[in-house]
Protein backbone atom coordinates (compact mmCIF):
# COMPACT_ATOMS: atom_id res chain seq x y z
CA UNK A 1 0.00 0.00 0.00
CA UNK A 2 2.85 2.37 0.83
CA UNK A 3 4.31 1.79 -2.61
CA UNK A 4 0.94 2.54 -4.17
CA UNK A 5 0.63 5.81 -2.23
CA UNK A 6 4.14 6.88 -3.17
CA UNK A 7 3.53 6.05 -6.83
CA UNK A 8 0.32 8.08 -6.88
CA UNK A 9 2.01 11.04 -5.17
CA UNK A 10 4.82 10.95 -7.72
CA UNK A 11 2.27 10.87 -10.52
CA UNK A 12 0.56 13.90 -9.01
CA UNK A 13 3.66 16.08 -9.41
CA UNK A 14 3.42 16.52 -13.22
CA UNK A 15 -0.36 17.01 -12.96
CA UNK A 16 0.06 19.80 -10.42
CA UNK A 17 2.86 21.30 -12.51
CA UNK A 18 0.65 21.48 -15.62
CA UNK A 19 -2.26 22.84 -13.58
CA UNK A 20 -0.04 25.54 -12.09
CA UNK A 21 1.31 26.48 -15.52
CA UNK A 22 -2.16 26.63 -17.06
CA UNK A 23 -3.44 28.78 -14.21
CA UNK A 24 -0.40 31.07 -14.41
CA UNK A 25 -0.81 31.82 -18.10
CA UNK A 26 -4.62 31.92 -18.07
CA UNK A 27 -4.45 34.59 -15.38
CA UNK A 28 -1.80 36.62 -17.23
CA UNK A 29 -3.60 36.61 -20.56
CA UNK A 30 -6.84 37.97 -19.13
CA UNK A 31 -7.16 41.70 -19.86
CA UNK A 32 -6.59 44.11 -17.01
CA UNK A 33 -4.30 43.82 -14.05
CA UNK A 34 -4.50 43.58 -10.27
CA UNK A 35 -4.04 47.33 -9.80
CA UNK A 36 -6.97 48.49 -11.95
CA UNK A 37 -9.04 49.97 -9.15
CA UNK A 38 -12.33 51.72 -9.62
CA UNK A 39 -10.57 54.98 -8.89
CA UNK A 40 -7.65 54.82 -11.29
CA UNK A 41 -4.24 55.03 -9.61
CA UNK A 42 -1.72 57.52 -10.99
CA UNK A 43 0.47 55.80 -13.63
CA UNK A 44 3.68 56.20 -11.63
CA UNK A 45 2.11 54.57 -8.54
CA UNK A 46 0.87 51.72 -10.68
CA UNK A 47 4.31 51.26 -12.22
CA UNK A 48 5.90 51.24 -8.76
CA UNK A 49 3.44 48.62 -7.52
CA UNK A 50 4.12 46.50 -10.60
CA UNK A 51 7.87 46.81 -10.05
CA UNK A 52 7.47 45.94 -6.37
CA UNK A 53 5.75 42.66 -7.23
CA UNK A 54 8.06 41.93 -10.18
CA UNK A 55 5.25 42.34 -12.72
CA UNK A 56 7.40 44.60 -14.94
CA UNK A 57 9.77 41.77 -15.83
CA UNK A 58 9.32 39.75 -19.07
CA UNK A 59 6.68 37.03 -18.77
CA UNK A 60 9.18 34.19 -19.22
CA UNK A 61 11.30 35.51 -16.36
CA UNK A 62 8.21 35.90 -14.17
CA UNK A 63 7.25 32.30 -14.92
CA UNK A 64 10.68 30.95 -14.00
CA UNK A 65 10.66 32.93 -10.77
CA UNK A 66 7.17 31.62 -10.04
CA UNK A 67 8.32 28.01 -10.53
CA UNK A 68 11.36 28.58 -8.34
CA UNK A 69 9.22 29.94 -5.52
CA UNK A 70 6.64 27.23 -6.01
CA UNK A 71 9.26 24.53 -5.63
CA UNK A 72 10.00 25.99 -2.19
CA UNK A 73 6.29 26.01 -1.39
CA UNK A 74 6.03 29.80 -1.61
CA UNK A 75 2.93 31.00 -3.44
CA UNK A 76 3.91 34.65 -3.16
CA UNK A 77 2.12 37.71 -1.79
CA UNK A 78 -1.47 38.50 -2.66
CA UNK A 79 -1.81 41.58 -4.87
CA UNK A 80 -5.13 42.53 -3.36
CA UNK A 81 -4.80 41.75 0.35
CA UNK A 82 -1.70 43.83 0.91
CA UNK A 83 0.77 42.45 3.42
CA UNK A 84 -0.63 38.91 3.22
CA UNK A 85 0.88 35.88 1.55
CA UNK A 86 -1.47 33.69 -0.45
CA UNK A 87 -0.67 30.59 1.59
CA UNK A 88 -1.42 32.48 4.82
CA UNK A 89 -4.76 33.66 3.46
CA UNK A 90 -5.72 30.17 2.34
CA UNK A 91 -4.53 28.50 5.56
CA UNK A 92 -6.47 31.08 7.55
CA UNK A 93 -9.75 30.01 5.96
CA UNK A 94 -9.23 26.26 5.74
CA UNK A 95 -10.79 25.52 9.18
CA UNK A 96 -14.01 27.31 8.25
CA UNK A 97 -14.36 25.64 4.88
CA UNK A 98 -13.36 22.28 6.34
CA UNK A 99 -16.04 22.53 9.04
CA UNK A 100 -18.74 23.62 6.60
CA UNK A 101 -17.69 21.07 3.96
CA UNK A 102 -17.48 18.19 6.43
CA UNK A 103 -20.89 19.07 7.86
CA UNK A 104 -22.40 19.26 4.38
CA UNK A 105 -20.83 15.97 3.35
CA UNK A 106 -22.10 14.28 6.52
CA UNK A 107 -25.61 15.54 5.79
CA UNK A 108 -25.40 14.45 2.14
CA UNK A 109 -24.27 10.93 3.05
CA UNK A 110 -26.62 10.57 6.02
CA UNK A 111 -29.56 11.48 3.79
CA UNK A 112 -28.47 10.02 0.48
CA UNK A 113 -27.24 6.54 1.43
CA UNK A 114 -30.26 5.36 3.49
CA UNK A 115 -32.78 6.94 1.10
CA UNK A 116 -31.11 5.45 -1.99
CA UNK A 117 -30.83 2.03 -0.34
CA UNK A 118 -34.45 2.21 0.80
CA UNK A 119 -35.63 3.12 -2.70
CA UNK A 120 -33.83 0.06 -4.09
CA UNK A 121 -35.62 -2.30 -1.67
CA UNK A 122 -38.78 -2.38 -3.80
CA UNK A 123 -37.91 -1.05 -7.26
CA UNK A 124 -40.78 0.66 -9.10
CA UNK A 125 -42.97 0.74 -6.01
CA UNK A 126 -44.73 3.95 -5.05
CA UNK A 127 -42.10 4.63 -2.36
CA UNK A 128 -39.28 4.13 -4.87
CA UNK A 129 -40.89 6.50 -7.38
CA UNK A 130 -41.44 9.11 -4.71
CA UNK A 131 -37.84 8.90 -3.48
CA UNK A 132 -36.36 8.82 -6.99
CA UNK A 133 -38.53 11.75 -8.03
CA UNK A 134 -37.48 13.72 -4.97
CA UNK A 135 -33.81 12.97 -5.68
CA UNK A 136 -34.16 14.09 -9.30
CA UNK A 137 -35.87 17.27 -8.16
CA UNK A 138 -33.04 17.80 -5.66
CA UNK A 139 -30.51 17.71 -8.50
CA UNK A 140 -32.49 20.43 -10.31
CA UNK A 141 -32.64 22.86 -7.39
CA UNK A 142 -29.55 25.09 -7.31
CA UNK A 143 -28.19 26.03 -3.87
CA UNK A 144 -29.25 29.63 -4.45
CA UNK A 145 -32.88 28.52 -4.53
CA UNK A 146 -32.66 26.05 -1.65
CA UNK A 147 -30.73 28.44 0.60
CA UNK A 148 -33.22 31.34 0.53
CA UNK A 149 -36.13 28.90 0.92
CA UNK A 150 -34.53 27.37 4.03
CA UNK A 151 -33.93 30.87 5.44
CA UNK A 152 -37.51 31.82 4.65
CA UNK A 153 -38.79 28.77 6.53
CA UNK A 154 -36.41 28.30 9.46
CA UNK A 155 -35.35 31.88 10.23
CA UNK A 156 -38.17 34.13 9.04
CA UNK A 157 -41.24 31.97 9.58
CA UNK A 158 -40.21 29.70 12.46
CA UNK A 159 -37.39 31.75 13.94
CA UNK A 160 -35.41 28.63 14.94
CA UNK A 161 -32.10 29.37 13.27
CA UNK A 162 -30.09 32.50 12.43
CA UNK A 163 -30.23 33.60 8.79
CA UNK A 164 -26.53 34.40 8.50
CA UNK A 165 -23.28 34.76 10.38
CA UNK A 166 -20.52 32.45 11.55
CA UNK A 167 -20.07 32.71 15.32
CA UNK A 168 -22.40 30.44 17.25
CA UNK A 169 -22.81 26.70 16.53
CA UNK A 170 -26.39 27.38 15.38
CA UNK A 171 -25.02 29.53 12.54
CA UNK A 172 -23.53 26.39 11.10
CA UNK A 173 -26.81 24.51 10.50
CA UNK A 174 -28.44 26.32 7.57
CA UNK A 175 -25.33 26.71 5.36
CA UNK A 176 -24.36 23.07 5.93
CA UNK A 177 -27.92 21.92 5.19
CA UNK A 178 -28.08 24.02 2.01
CA UNK A 179 -24.77 22.71 0.75
CA UNK A 180 -25.44 19.14 1.89
CA UNK A 181 -28.86 18.91 0.28
CA UNK A 182 -27.30 19.71 -3.09
CA UNK A 183 -25.18 16.57 -2.83
CA UNK A 184 -27.67 14.28 -1.05
CA UNK A 185 -29.70 13.92 -4.27
CA UNK A 186 -26.92 12.56 -6.52
CA UNK A 187 -25.72 10.29 -3.69
CA UNK A 188 -29.24 8.84 -3.33
CA UNK A 189 -29.53 8.22 -7.08
CA UNK A 190 -26.11 6.62 -7.25
CA UNK A 191 -26.85 4.47 -4.19
CA UNK A 192 -30.16 3.27 -5.62
CA UNK A 193 -28.69 2.32 -9.00
CA UNK A 194 -25.76 0.52 -7.44
CA UNK A 195 -27.92 -1.31 -4.88
CA UNK A 196 -30.16 -2.55 -7.69
CA UNK A 197 -27.14 -3.93 -9.51
CA UNK A 198 -25.78 -5.60 -6.37
CA UNK A 199 -29.13 -7.21 -5.64
CA UNK A 200 -28.95 -9.11 -8.92
CA UNK A 201 -25.55 -10.64 -8.05
CA UNK A 202 -25.14 -14.35 -7.36
CA UNK A 203 -23.63 -13.87 -3.92
CA UNK A 204 -26.88 -12.28 -2.76
CA UNK A 205 -28.70 -15.45 -3.75
CA UNK A 206 -26.04 -17.55 -2.02
CA UNK A 207 -26.47 -15.54 1.16
CA UNK A 208 -30.22 -16.10 0.99
CA UNK A 209 -29.77 -19.84 0.32
CA UNK A 210 -27.51 -20.06 3.37
CA UNK A 211 -30.45 -18.85 5.41
CA UNK A 212 -29.01 -15.53 6.55
CA UNK A 213 -31.45 -13.01 7.96
CA UNK A 214 -32.74 -10.46 5.41
CA UNK A 215 -31.24 -7.63 7.43
CA UNK A 216 -27.81 -9.26 7.39
CA UNK A 217 -28.05 -9.93 3.64
CA UNK A 218 -29.13 -6.39 2.93
CA UNK A 219 -26.69 -4.54 5.12
CA UNK A 220 -23.58 -6.72 5.23
CA UNK A 221 -23.62 -8.28 1.76
CA UNK A 222 -25.59 -5.67 -0.15
CA UNK A 223 -24.82 -2.29 1.33
CA UNK A 224 -21.11 -2.80 1.65
CA UNK A 225 -20.70 -3.65 -2.02
CA UNK A 226 -23.21 -1.05 -3.19
CA UNK A 227 -21.19 1.66 -1.45
CA UNK A 228 -18.30 1.37 -3.92
CA UNK A 229 -19.61 3.83 -6.58
CA UNK A 230 -20.62 6.25 -3.83
CA UNK A 231 -17.06 6.23 -2.49
CA UNK A 232 -15.74 7.00 -5.97
CA UNK A 233 -18.18 9.89 -6.19
CA UNK A 234 -17.36 11.23 -2.74
CA UNK A 235 -13.66 11.75 -3.58
CA UNK A 236 -13.99 14.67 -6.04
CA UNK A 237 -17.17 15.89 -4.33
CA UNK A 238 -15.41 16.29 -0.99
CA UNK A 239 -12.63 18.19 -2.77
CA UNK A 240 -15.22 20.63 -4.08
CA UNK A 241 -16.82 20.94 -0.64
CA UNK A 242 -13.55 21.63 1.15
CA UNK A 243 -12.65 24.29 -1.41
CA UNK A 244 -15.76 26.14 -0.35
CA UNK A 245 -18.87 27.27 -2.14
CA UNK A 246 -19.09 30.86 -3.26
CA UNK A 247 -22.89 30.86 -3.35
CA UNK A 248 -23.45 29.43 0.12
CA UNK A 249 -20.67 31.50 1.66
CA UNK A 250 -21.92 34.78 0.25
CA UNK A 251 -25.53 33.93 1.08
CA UNK A 252 -24.85 33.13 4.74
CA UNK A 253 -21.86 35.41 5.31
CA UNK A 254 -19.43 32.57 5.96
CA UNK A 255 -15.74 33.52 5.77
CA UNK A 256 -14.69 30.49 3.72
CA UNK A 257 -12.36 29.69 0.83
CA UNK A 258 -14.99 29.80 -1.92
CA UNK A 259 -14.89 33.60 -1.91
CA UNK A 260 -11.24 33.56 -2.95
CA UNK A 261 -11.89 31.49 -6.08
CA UNK A 262 -14.33 34.06 -7.44
CA UNK A 263 -12.81 37.26 -6.07
CA UNK A 264 -9.31 36.35 -7.22
CA UNK A 265 -10.56 36.11 -10.81
CA UNK A 266 -12.51 39.36 -10.55
CA UNK A 267 -9.55 41.18 -8.97
CA UNK A 268 -6.95 39.69 -11.34
CA UNK A 269 -5.09 38.76 -8.17
CA UNK A 270 -2.63 36.58 -10.13
CA UNK A 271 -0.94 34.85 -7.22
CA UNK A 272 -4.27 34.19 -5.56
CA UNK A 273 -5.70 32.66 -8.76
CA UNK A 274 -2.77 30.28 -9.03
CA UNK A 275 -2.91 29.57 -5.28
CA UNK A 276 -6.59 28.66 -5.22
CA UNK A 277 -6.36 26.54 -8.37
CA UNK A 278 -3.36 24.66 -7.01
CA UNK A 279 -5.02 24.20 -3.63
CA UNK A 280 -8.10 22.70 -5.27
CA UNK A 281 -6.04 20.42 -7.51
CA UNK A 282 -3.93 19.20 -4.58
CA UNK A 283 -6.99 18.49 -2.44
CA UNK A 284 -8.59 16.69 -5.39
CA UNK A 285 -5.54 14.49 -5.92
CA UNK A 286 -5.34 13.70 -2.20
CA UNK A 287 -9.02 12.85 -1.83
CA UNK A 288 -9.08 10.72 -4.98
CA UNK A 289 -6.19 8.79 -3.48
CA UNK A 290 -8.09 8.39 -0.19
CA UNK A 291 -11.15 7.21 -2.12
CA UNK A 292 -9.06 4.61 -3.94
CA UNK A 293 -7.66 3.31 -0.64
CA UNK A 294 -11.17 3.19 0.83
CA UNK A 295 -12.36 1.19 -2.20
CA UNK A 296 -9.74 -1.49 -1.63
CA UNK A 297 -10.58 -1.60 2.07
CA UNK A 298 -14.28 -2.08 1.25
CA UNK A 299 -13.70 -4.67 -1.45
CA UNK A 300 -10.58 -6.78 -0.86
CA UNK A 301 -10.90 -8.28 -4.35
CA UNK A 302 -9.70 -4.96 -5.75
CA UNK A 303 -5.96 -4.48 -5.83
CA UNK A 304 -3.86 -1.35 -5.60
CA UNK A 305 -2.71 -0.59 -9.13
CA UNK B 1 -44.62 -7.94 -20.58
CA UNK B 2 -44.19 -4.98 -22.91
CA UNK B 3 -45.44 -4.92 -26.50
CA UNK B 4 -41.98 -5.30 -27.93
CA UNK B 5 -41.17 -8.25 -25.69
CA UNK B 6 -44.47 -9.92 -26.59
CA UNK B 7 -43.66 -9.63 -30.25
CA UNK B 8 -40.20 -11.04 -29.69
CA UNK B 9 -41.71 -13.98 -27.77
CA UNK B 10 -44.23 -14.61 -30.54
CA UNK B 11 -41.38 -14.90 -32.95
CA UNK B 12 -43.20 -12.61 -35.36
CA UNK B 13 -41.45 -10.25 -37.76
CA UNK B 14 -38.13 -9.08 -36.33
CA UNK B 15 -38.17 -5.46 -35.16
CA UNK B 16 -35.25 -3.13 -35.74
CA UNK B 17 -33.34 -2.14 -32.59
CA UNK B 18 -34.21 1.50 -33.17
CA UNK B 19 -37.92 0.73 -33.37
CA UNK B 20 -37.74 -1.48 -30.28
CA UNK B 21 -36.00 1.31 -28.35
CA UNK B 22 -38.60 3.85 -29.47
CA UNK B 23 -41.42 1.55 -28.42
CA UNK B 24 -39.75 1.02 -25.07
CA UNK B 25 -39.43 4.77 -24.65
CA UNK B 26 -43.09 5.43 -25.44
CA UNK B 27 -44.13 2.83 -22.88
CA UNK B 28 -42.47 4.98 -20.19
CA UNK B 29 -45.31 7.44 -19.60
CA UNK B 30 -43.43 9.70 -17.20
CA UNK B 31 -40.60 10.19 -19.71
CA UNK B 32 -43.04 10.92 -22.55
CA UNK B 33 -44.90 13.46 -20.41
CA UNK B 34 -41.58 15.06 -19.44
CA UNK B 35 -40.54 15.25 -23.08
CA UNK B 36 -43.84 16.88 -24.00
CA UNK B 37 -43.42 19.38 -21.15
CA UNK B 38 -39.93 20.30 -22.34
CA UNK B 39 -41.19 20.79 -25.91
CA UNK B 40 -44.07 22.93 -24.66
CA UNK B 41 -41.72 25.06 -22.56
CA UNK B 42 -39.33 25.42 -25.50
CA UNK B 43 -42.17 26.49 -27.79
CA UNK B 44 -43.59 28.95 -25.26
CA UNK B 45 -40.20 30.56 -24.57
CA UNK B 46 -39.20 30.65 -28.25
CA UNK B 47 -42.42 32.50 -29.10
CA UNK B 48 -42.15 34.84 -26.09
CA UNK B 49 -42.38 38.02 -28.25
CA UNK B 50 -45.71 36.74 -29.64
CA UNK B 51 -47.42 35.29 -26.57
CA UNK B 52 -45.98 37.22 -23.62
CA UNK B 53 -48.66 39.57 -22.24
CA UNK B 54 -46.12 42.38 -21.69
CA UNK B 55 -42.73 43.34 -23.20
CA UNK B 56 -39.86 42.17 -20.98
CA UNK B 57 -38.65 45.71 -20.21
CA UNK B 58 -42.07 47.36 -19.75
CA UNK B 59 -42.09 49.04 -16.34
CA UNK B 60 -44.99 50.15 -14.20
CA UNK B 61 -43.28 52.12 -11.44
CA UNK B 62 -46.56 53.16 -9.84
CA UNK B 63 -47.51 49.52 -9.37
CA UNK B 64 -44.07 48.39 -8.20
CA UNK B 65 -43.79 44.90 -6.75
CA UNK B 66 -47.22 43.31 -6.51
CA UNK B 67 -48.33 39.73 -5.96
CA UNK B 68 -50.18 37.65 -8.54
CA UNK B 69 -53.30 39.30 -9.92
CA UNK B 70 -55.64 38.88 -12.90
CA UNK B 71 -53.61 41.29 -14.96
CA UNK B 72 -50.16 40.06 -13.87
CA UNK B 73 -50.59 36.30 -13.41
CA UNK B 74 -47.35 35.73 -11.53
CA UNK B 75 -46.99 39.23 -10.04
CA UNK B 76 -44.55 42.02 -10.84
CA UNK B 77 -41.03 42.88 -9.68
CA UNK B 78 -39.86 46.05 -7.91
CA UNK B 79 -39.93 47.98 -11.20
CA UNK B 80 -43.46 46.77 -11.95
CA UNK B 81 -42.31 44.43 -14.71
CA UNK B 82 -44.56 41.44 -15.42
CA UNK B 83 -42.92 38.31 -13.96
CA UNK B 84 -44.66 35.85 -16.29
CA UNK B 85 -43.54 37.71 -19.42
CA UNK B 86 -40.00 37.99 -18.11
CA UNK B 87 -39.99 34.28 -17.31
CA UNK B 88 -40.81 33.52 -20.95
CA UNK B 89 -38.11 35.86 -22.28
CA UNK B 90 -35.61 34.71 -19.66
CA UNK B 91 -36.44 31.09 -20.39
CA UNK B 92 -35.59 31.64 -24.04
CA UNK B 93 -32.12 32.83 -22.98
CA UNK B 94 -31.59 30.01 -20.47
CA UNK B 95 -32.78 27.29 -22.84
CA UNK B 96 -30.76 28.74 -25.71
CA UNK B 97 -27.64 28.70 -23.55
CA UNK B 98 -28.49 25.16 -22.46
CA UNK B 99 -28.92 23.86 -26.00
CA UNK B 100 -26.09 25.73 -27.74
CA UNK B 101 -23.54 25.15 -24.98
CA UNK B 102 -24.47 21.46 -24.97
CA UNK B 103 -23.97 21.39 -28.75
CA UNK B 104 -20.56 23.03 -28.32
CA UNK B 105 -19.58 20.52 -25.63
CA UNK B 106 -20.80 17.64 -27.81
CA UNK B 107 -18.78 18.75 -30.83
CA UNK B 108 -15.59 19.17 -28.80
CA UNK B 109 -16.14 16.02 -26.74
CA UNK B 110 -17.07 13.79 -29.69
CA UNK B 111 -14.17 14.78 -31.92
CA UNK B 112 -11.63 14.78 -29.11
CA UNK B 113 -12.86 11.45 -27.80
CA UNK B 114 -12.97 9.87 -31.26
CA UNK B 115 -9.48 11.07 -32.08
CA UNK B 116 -8.07 9.73 -28.80
CA UNK B 117 -9.89 6.42 -29.11
CA UNK B 118 -8.87 5.99 -32.74
CA UNK B 119 -5.19 6.79 -32.25
CA UNK B 120 -4.75 4.67 -29.14
CA UNK B 121 -1.34 4.11 -27.63
CA UNK B 122 0.78 6.99 -26.44
CA UNK B 123 -1.29 9.70 -28.12
CA UNK B 124 -4.42 8.35 -26.45
CA UNK B 125 -2.74 8.35 -23.03
CA UNK B 126 -1.51 11.92 -23.44
CA UNK B 127 -4.91 13.14 -24.61
CA UNK B 128 -6.80 11.43 -21.81
CA UNK B 129 -4.25 12.56 -19.22
CA UNK B 130 -4.96 16.11 -20.40
CA UNK B 131 -8.66 15.49 -19.72
CA UNK B 132 -7.74 14.32 -16.20
CA UNK B 133 -5.76 17.52 -15.68
CA UNK B 134 -8.62 19.70 -16.91
CA UNK B 135 -10.90 17.88 -14.47
CA UNK B 136 -8.58 19.12 -11.74
CA UNK B 137 -9.10 22.78 -12.71
CA UNK B 138 -11.95 24.40 -10.80
CA UNK B 139 -14.34 25.05 -13.66
CA UNK B 140 -16.00 28.13 -12.13
CA UNK B 141 -12.71 29.96 -12.20
CA UNK B 142 -12.30 28.88 -15.79
CA UNK B 143 -15.69 30.26 -16.83
CA UNK B 144 -15.13 33.49 -14.93
CA UNK B 145 -11.75 33.96 -16.56
CA UNK B 146 -13.19 33.28 -20.01
CA UNK B 147 -16.05 35.74 -19.51
CA UNK B 148 -13.83 38.49 -18.11
CA UNK B 149 -11.28 37.72 -20.79
CA UNK B 150 -13.60 38.25 -23.74
CA UNK B 151 -16.22 40.53 -22.24
CA UNK B 152 -19.78 39.88 -21.26
CA UNK B 153 -21.24 38.69 -24.56
CA UNK B 154 -24.03 36.15 -24.75
CA UNK B 155 -22.39 34.00 -27.43
CA UNK B 156 -19.36 33.86 -25.23
CA UNK B 157 -21.31 32.29 -22.39
CA UNK B 158 -22.31 29.50 -24.79
CA UNK B 159 -18.70 28.88 -25.68
CA UNK B 160 -17.38 29.24 -22.13
CA UNK B 161 -19.92 26.85 -20.65
CA UNK B 162 -19.54 24.43 -23.55
CA UNK B 163 -15.78 24.57 -23.23
CA UNK B 164 -15.90 23.34 -19.64
CA UNK B 165 -18.58 20.66 -20.09
CA UNK B 166 -17.06 18.41 -22.74
CA UNK B 167 -14.77 16.31 -20.53
CA UNK B 168 -17.19 13.54 -19.56
CA UNK B 169 -18.46 13.34 -23.13
CA UNK B 170 -14.90 12.93 -24.39
CA UNK B 171 -14.33 10.03 -21.98
CA UNK B 172 -17.52 8.24 -22.98
CA UNK B 173 -16.86 8.67 -26.71
CA UNK B 174 -13.25 7.60 -26.36
CA UNK B 175 -14.21 4.33 -24.64
CA UNK B 176 -16.87 3.58 -27.23
CA UNK B 177 -14.48 4.32 -30.09
CA UNK B 178 -11.90 1.95 -28.64
CA UNK B 179 -14.50 -0.79 -28.52
CA UNK B 180 -15.69 -0.14 -32.07
CA UNK B 181 -12.19 0.01 -33.46
CA UNK B 182 -11.71 -3.64 -32.61
CA UNK B 183 -14.87 -4.64 -34.52
CA UNK B 184 -14.68 -6.55 -37.78
CA UNK B 185 -16.51 -3.96 -39.89
CA UNK B 186 -14.02 -1.27 -38.94
CA UNK B 187 -11.14 -3.57 -39.73
CA UNK B 188 -12.77 -4.30 -43.10
CA UNK B 189 -12.99 -0.58 -43.81
CA UNK B 190 -9.31 -0.17 -42.93
CA UNK B 191 -8.40 -3.07 -45.24
CA UNK B 192 -10.38 -1.50 -48.05
CA UNK B 193 -8.09 1.50 -47.73
CA UNK B 194 -10.53 4.07 -46.40
CA UNK B 195 -8.95 7.06 -44.71
CA UNK B 196 -9.24 7.28 -40.90
CA UNK B 197 -11.24 10.52 -41.18
CA UNK B 198 -13.78 8.84 -43.42
CA UNK B 199 -14.03 5.75 -41.24
CA UNK B 200 -14.61 7.90 -38.17
CA UNK B 201 -17.36 9.92 -39.87
CA UNK B 202 -19.06 7.07 -41.76
CA UNK B 203 -18.62 4.10 -39.46
CA UNK B 204 -17.76 5.19 -35.92
CA UNK B 205 -19.88 8.33 -35.56
CA UNK B 206 -23.23 6.76 -36.57
CA UNK B 207 -22.62 3.94 -34.10
CA UNK B 208 -21.96 6.19 -31.12
CA UNK B 209 -24.58 8.79 -32.04
CA UNK B 210 -27.24 7.19 -29.82
CA UNK B 211 -25.08 7.34 -26.73
CA UNK B 212 -24.04 10.88 -27.57
CA UNK B 213 -27.62 12.09 -27.95
CA UNK B 214 -28.70 10.42 -24.72
CA UNK B 215 -25.80 11.84 -22.78
CA UNK B 216 -26.36 15.26 -24.36
CA UNK B 217 -29.93 15.32 -23.01
CA UNK B 218 -28.49 14.78 -19.56
CA UNK B 219 -25.88 17.50 -20.13
CA UNK B 220 -28.47 20.22 -20.81
CA UNK B 221 -29.66 20.50 -17.17
CA UNK B 222 -26.09 20.67 -15.90
CA UNK B 223 -25.24 23.37 -18.43
CA UNK B 224 -28.34 25.36 -17.44
CA UNK B 225 -27.26 25.17 -13.79
CA UNK B 226 -23.88 26.56 -14.81
CA UNK B 227 -25.55 29.39 -16.70
CA UNK B 228 -27.63 30.16 -13.62
CA UNK B 229 -24.48 30.26 -11.51
CA UNK B 230 -22.79 32.64 -13.96
CA UNK B 231 -25.84 34.89 -13.81
CA UNK B 232 -25.71 34.67 -10.02
CA UNK B 233 -22.20 36.13 -10.21
CA UNK B 234 -23.51 38.92 -12.44
CA UNK B 235 -21.54 37.71 -15.46
CA UNK B 236 -24.53 36.50 -17.46
CA UNK B 237 -26.97 38.43 -19.66
CA UNK B 238 -27.09 42.18 -19.21
CA UNK B 239 -30.22 43.86 -17.81
CA UNK B 240 -32.88 44.73 -18.81
CA UNK B 241 -32.67 41.39 -20.65
CA UNK B 242 -32.93 38.52 -18.23
CA UNK B 243 -32.52 34.77 -17.78
CA UNK B 244 -33.93 32.33 -15.25
CA UNK B 245 -30.67 32.34 -13.33
CA UNK B 246 -30.68 36.14 -13.11
CA UNK B 247 -34.33 36.23 -12.05
CA UNK B 248 -33.63 33.68 -9.30
CA UNK B 249 -30.70 35.77 -8.13
CA UNK B 250 -32.82 38.94 -8.03
CA UNK B 251 -35.62 37.00 -6.38
CA UNK B 252 -33.28 35.65 -3.70
CA UNK B 253 -32.18 39.20 -2.91
CA UNK B 254 -35.78 40.45 -2.60
CA UNK B 255 -37.16 37.29 -0.99
CA UNK B 256 -37.83 38.79 2.45
CA UNK B 257 -40.43 41.21 1.09
CA UNK B 258 -41.58 39.69 -2.21
CA UNK B 259 -41.25 35.88 -1.98
CA UNK B 260 -43.03 35.29 -5.31
CA UNK B 261 -40.03 36.80 -7.11
CA UNK B 262 -38.02 33.78 -5.97
CA UNK B 263 -40.75 31.13 -5.96
CA UNK B 264 -41.98 31.44 -9.55
CA UNK B 265 -38.59 31.62 -11.30
CA UNK B 266 -37.35 28.82 -9.03
CA UNK B 267 -40.37 26.68 -9.94
CA UNK B 268 -39.99 27.33 -13.70
CA UNK B 269 -36.28 26.56 -13.57
CA UNK B 270 -36.50 23.45 -11.37
CA UNK B 271 -39.59 22.17 -13.22
CA UNK B 272 -37.92 22.40 -16.62
CA UNK B 273 -34.71 20.83 -15.37
CA UNK B 274 -36.70 18.09 -13.68
CA UNK B 275 -38.53 17.31 -16.92
CA UNK B 276 -35.25 17.33 -18.86
CA UNK B 277 -33.74 14.85 -16.39
CA UNK B 278 -36.76 12.51 -16.49
CA UNK B 279 -36.77 12.73 -20.29
CA UNK B 280 -33.03 12.01 -20.48
CA UNK B 281 -33.29 9.11 -18.02
CA UNK B 282 -36.12 7.66 -20.09
CA UNK B 283 -34.07 7.93 -23.28
CA UNK B 284 -31.09 6.32 -21.58
CA UNK B 285 -33.15 3.41 -20.26
CA UNK B 286 -34.83 2.86 -23.62
CA UNK B 287 -31.68 3.06 -25.72
CA UNK B 288 -29.35 1.23 -23.34
CA UNK B 289 -27.78 -1.44 -25.60
CA UNK B 290 -27.40 -3.80 -22.64
CA UNK B 291 -31.17 -4.33 -22.50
Amino acid sequence: MLRFILKRLLEAVPVLFVVATLAFFLARFAPGGPFDEERALPPNVKAQLAAHYGLDKPLGEQYLLFLKNLARGDLGPSYKYHGWDVDELIADRIPTSLALGAGALAIALALGIPLGAAAAMRPDSAADRLLTGAATLGICLPTFVVGPLLVLLFSNALGWLPASGWNAPADFVLPAATLGSAYAAPVARLMRASMLEVRAQDYMKTAKAKGLSPARIYFVHGLRNALLPVVTYVGPTAAGLISGSFVVESMFNVPGLGQFFVKAAFNRDFTMIVGTVLFYAAVLVALNLLAEIALVKLNPRLKYE
Amino acid sequence: MSDSEKRAADGRAAVSPLRRSCERFFENRAAVAAGAFVLLMLAACASAPLIAPFPFEAQDLELGAAGPSREHWLGTDALGRDVFSRLLYGGAVSLKVGLIATAVSCVIGVFYGMAAGWCGGARDSVMMRLVDILYALPFTLFVILLTVLFGQELWLIYVAVGAVSWLTMARIVRNQTRELRAQAFVEAAICMGQTPAKIMLRHILPNILGTVIVYATLTVPGVMLTEAFISFLGLGVKPPMTSWGLMIKEGADAMQDYPWLLLFPGAFFAGTLFALNVFGDGLRDAFDPRK
